[in-house]
């Protein structure tokens, strides 16, 4: 379950030979794109996807990186099944691209909805999305190891931890959270991971594991507390947040005796049978992206894991990320029935 | 008093000569988004929401949310005109402005419609400025079990609202619910009704079943009675929006009520579209012509204008005070706040004050200068009745379809539109009603996701329903509203022989 070091070697040497590249001088692109490029959100209007999508396609048009508009569609329907379903009935379309959250593995499992990204063509890896373990800052748990504590010495269901989505990674970060605590907890699926944090501020649920951008506004305002982060590294971001705490001060919730790393994809996907000129433009373009201040700004906000992958080691993350996703799915008892 | 002192430096902020242009233009766009079924509020935003990214958060805030208020208007232009609502929060409009506009006081319906949106909104925007923090308080306190309450409460008040008999109320909501509960179930991530397609993944869209069933039902019926339209036309009359006005204050009550409806609806989050249906259930159970609702009555365009715009401008608030969107228009804004890089939630009051108070001073100046608006567009409006029906017919046709395509940017919604089309044509020749059946489309996944959760956190006890104040009273309520005509009976019968003596 746990990252490997040696991945995340791989991802900083990745990370360093992209910001290289990136200083060279771009070449002349082969290919541009003749018409509006569709960016589909495979989840609602709001979300953590979408925000970003959104961020991109406002990037581009704001800093005129590409000739042709961006439209963003969202196609949220069946978890999701309906945007990457569209992906791949488009095969061989370079006008098509989508991003990515982790119901690109956990869909097809969980709904029996027949694709896979081997239907895709791998553009880039844009960041990764941290979770933290939050609870009501009015509770009477200041660590982790207090709430693991309470948990432990309650009944059964009795802790409820909220989460956006059924069978997605929120549940399945909390199905690893009672393995490793021994101890049932009540999970509640809500839609939108803006909505789970107000419904922890409203003390409806115990616990939640959103990502820092979806809570992070009720935390500055004292009224949420982070208590672990699932990485195996603290996050970087050193700007204290409320009071004198900073995303850097939030223990790993391995330090605190729980054995959990999550890590959640935002990337970025084209339908299968592109010409490679086209990849080789996007990967160029979002490259672009990220040297924005803008970017690096939301980047900031959300305490994000700035990792940035292409190719064929892109690839290789998504393959290993399926396979354990695959592992993790069974184990929690979360795969379709048919 | 301190929040009198910012909106004063609000003002400062929007009075500026550009923001005020962005704040006419953002109304105009807004009114065409809201004529034009399918295209609603949230879909405008959306569109135009790249735009903005160069504009400071300010102004792009004005321009995006004067589009909203703007939508929230020309909502209910179609719905009055032709029987077909431009959003789904005028649907209730339709049931007496339509026949208002049938009798030829298609000017009336418009200017009471205008001006209880106006009302609605700026008592909305009167609780924003003075009692955000409470609001916000309030909001707070809404679980899973509370919002439950708050539908049942909505599908309770409709229940032996319209002419049609219970029963058929009661088979037209099911079929609601049995339509909204095609696609994903949120609380297991299962896939419900689909047969294995998948365009039906994402279940049914209500806007596209809205144009269905009130844009091409209305039209087919319309069509069947030899293309003519059976209202009055009027001649243009300037004054007609002064003659109404004169009769308005009659309705204050109506009006009050509806307000704090669609201020609660719009805050808990529930949206428009309920608040303007309970408002006007309501509204008719407590008129004293009650029975003519649904007739023309002037009161029942009021009251579920009002509450709409209550609603849709004090969605606003869980927006900024919580992040919490209280409408998919709120939604959409919200990821721009985003952008904008401003951090929707509590702090925003405090720490962005010229945004904050900025974007509330032109929710006063933006509804005052869209009522201008509108109401001076009123005789035109109105006007367009003199079209004949044969000309306007294939127009609004074409207009629904690009509608409902624009949903989703799908065609399976433009063939889904059709088929909803039939349908309402043969519901309606059955006398069986279609608002009840778009409000459990609206509310009913909504409505179901609420319960199952209460029953999660409950651990399966559905004493949950009963187990906090808030939430009795709001059952209490749902209860009384679903046997009131028994309950009124009962009472009648009871204090007879007492007035008798």
């Amino acid at each position: 379950m746990a990252m490997t070091d040696l991945r995340l070697r791989s991802i900083a040497i990745a990370a360093a030979a992209s910001v290289a590249a990136s200083l060279c001088a771009a070449p002349a692109n082969a290919w541009e794109p003749t018409r509006t490029v569709e960016f589909i959100v495979p989840a609602g209007t709001g979300g953590g996807a979408d925000q970003m999508a959104r961020m991109i396609q406002g990037i581009i048009a704001k800093h005129h990186l590409m000739k042709q508009t961006m439209v963003v569609v969202n196609k949220a329907g069946g978890a999701g099944g309906e945007g990457f379903l569209d992906i791949k009935g488009a095969k061989g379309n370079p006008h098509k691209l989508v991003i990515t959250l982790s119901n690109l593995f956990t869909t097809p499992l969980a709904t029996g909805i027949p694709f896979s990204w081997k239907d895709m063509t791998p553009v880039a890896m844009m960041a990764l999305d941290e979770f933290v373990l939050w609870t009501n800052a009015a509770s009477p748990y200041k660590t982790a190891q207090d709430y693991v504590a309470a948990i432990k010495g309650g009944t059964p269901g009795q802790f409820k931890m909220g989460g956006t989505g059924s069978k997605q990674e929120d549940q399945i970060i909390t199905v690893a959270l009672e393995n490793a605590i021994g101890q049932k907890m009540t999970y509640v699926p809500y839609k939108g991971g803006g909505e789970v944090a107000v419904q922890l501020v409203g003390k409806h649920i115990d616990s939640t594991v959103n990502n820092p951008i979806e809570a992070v506004a009720q935390w500055r305002a004292g009224t949420l507390r982070p208590l672990c982060v699932f990485d195996s590294k603290a996050l970087p971001v050193k700007d204290k947040i409320a009071g004198d705490m900073a995303w850097s001060d939030i223990p790993t919730c391995k330090s605190q005796g729980l054995d959990i790393e999550y890590l959640m994809l935002r990337g970025i996907f084209m339908p299968a049978g592109v010409p490679k000129e086209a990849v080789e433009y996007y990967v160029e373009l979002l490259k672009k992206v990220r040297a924005t201040p803008e970017w690096a700004q939301l980047m900031h906000d959300g305490a994000f894991n700035q990792s940035f992958m292409t190719g064929a080691d892109y690839t290789k993350w998504v393959e290993n990320e399926e396979k354990r996703h695959r592992d993790l799915m069974q184990k929690a008892g979360f795969m379709a029935k048919n | 008093m301190e929040s009198i002192g910012d909106l004063m430096g609000g003002f400062a902020v929007v009075l500026s000569w550009h923001n005020f242009i962005y704040m006419l233009l953002g109304i105009m766009l807004g009114v065409i988004i809201g004529v034009l079924p399918g295209l609603g509020g949230a879909n405008g935003i959306a569109i135009l929401l790249p735009l903005t990214f160069s504009m400071p958060p300010t102004s792009a805030i004005i321009l995006l949310s004067c589009i909203y208020w703007g939508a929230l208007f020309g909502g209910a232009i179609t719905s009055i005109l032709f029987n077909i609502p431009g959003e789904p929060w005028s649907v209730a409009t339709t049931f007496d402005g339509h026949p208002m506009a049938q009798k030829g006081q298609a000017g009336e319906a418009l200017t009471a419609a205008f001006t209880s949106s106006f009302v609605g909104a700026l008592f909305a925007v009167i609780v924003i400025t003075l009692a955000a923090p409470l609001v916000a308080a309030f909001a707070l306190q809404f679980g899973p079990a509370e919002k439950f309450s708050v539908f049942f409460l909505a599908f309770c008040s409709f229940i032996g609202m319209g002419k049609e008999p219970p029963a058929k109320t009661v088979a037209a909501m099911m079929l609601g619910f049995a339509l909204a509960a095609v696609g994903t179930d949120t609380v297991t991530g299962g896939l419900r009704l689909t047969f294995g397609s998948t365009e039906l993944l994402s279940g049914f869209d209500f806007l596209v079943a809205v144009i269905g069933l009130f844009g091409i039902g209305e039209i087919l019926l319309t069509m069947e009675e030899g293309l003519s339209f059976k209202g009055k036309a009027t001649g243009i009359n300037p004054t007609v929006v002064w003659q109404t006005w004169k009769t308005l204050p009659r309705y204050w009550l109506t009006s009050l009520r509806s307000c704090v409806i669609g201020c609660w609806m719009g805050i808990t989050p529930a949206g428009a579209t309920p608040a303007s249906f309970m408002s006007y259930g309501i509204a008719k159970r407590a008129s004293k012509d009650g029975e003519k609702f649904g007739t023309g009555e002037i009161e029942g365009v009021v009251a579920p204008e009002t509450a709409a715009h209550a609603a849709g401008t004090s969605a606003l608030l869980p927006m900024l005070a919580l992040g919490v969107p209280g409408s998919p228009t709120a939604a959409v804004l919200l990821g721009g706040l985003l952008i904008w890089g401003l951090q929707p939630g509590p702090l925003l009051f405090v720490e962005q004050k010229d945004f904050v108070w900025g974007l509330i001073a032109s929710m006063y100046l933006g509804n005052i200068v869209g009522l201008v608006i509108v109401l001076t567009m009123v005789p035109m409006f109105a006007a367009i009745l003199r079209v004949p029906f044969a000309v306007v017919a294939p127009v609004i046709l074409v207009i629904c379809a690009i509608g409902a395509y624009t949903v989703h940017n799908n065609t399976f919604d433009v063939i889904m539109m059709l088929v909803f089309g039939v349908a309402g044509y043969f519901l309606k020749k059955c006398n069986y009603p279609l608002a009840p059946m778009v409000l459990a489309i609206v509310l009913g996944d909504k409505a179901e996701e609420a319960f199952r959760q209460s029953l999660l956190l409950s651990s399966g006890s559905v004493s949950v329903f009963w187990s906090s104040p808030l939430v009795s009273v709001i059952m209490a309520l749902g209860l009384v509203a679903l046997f009131w005509t028994a309950i009124s009976a009962a009472i009648s019968r009871v204090l007879k022989p007492i007035f008798a003596r």
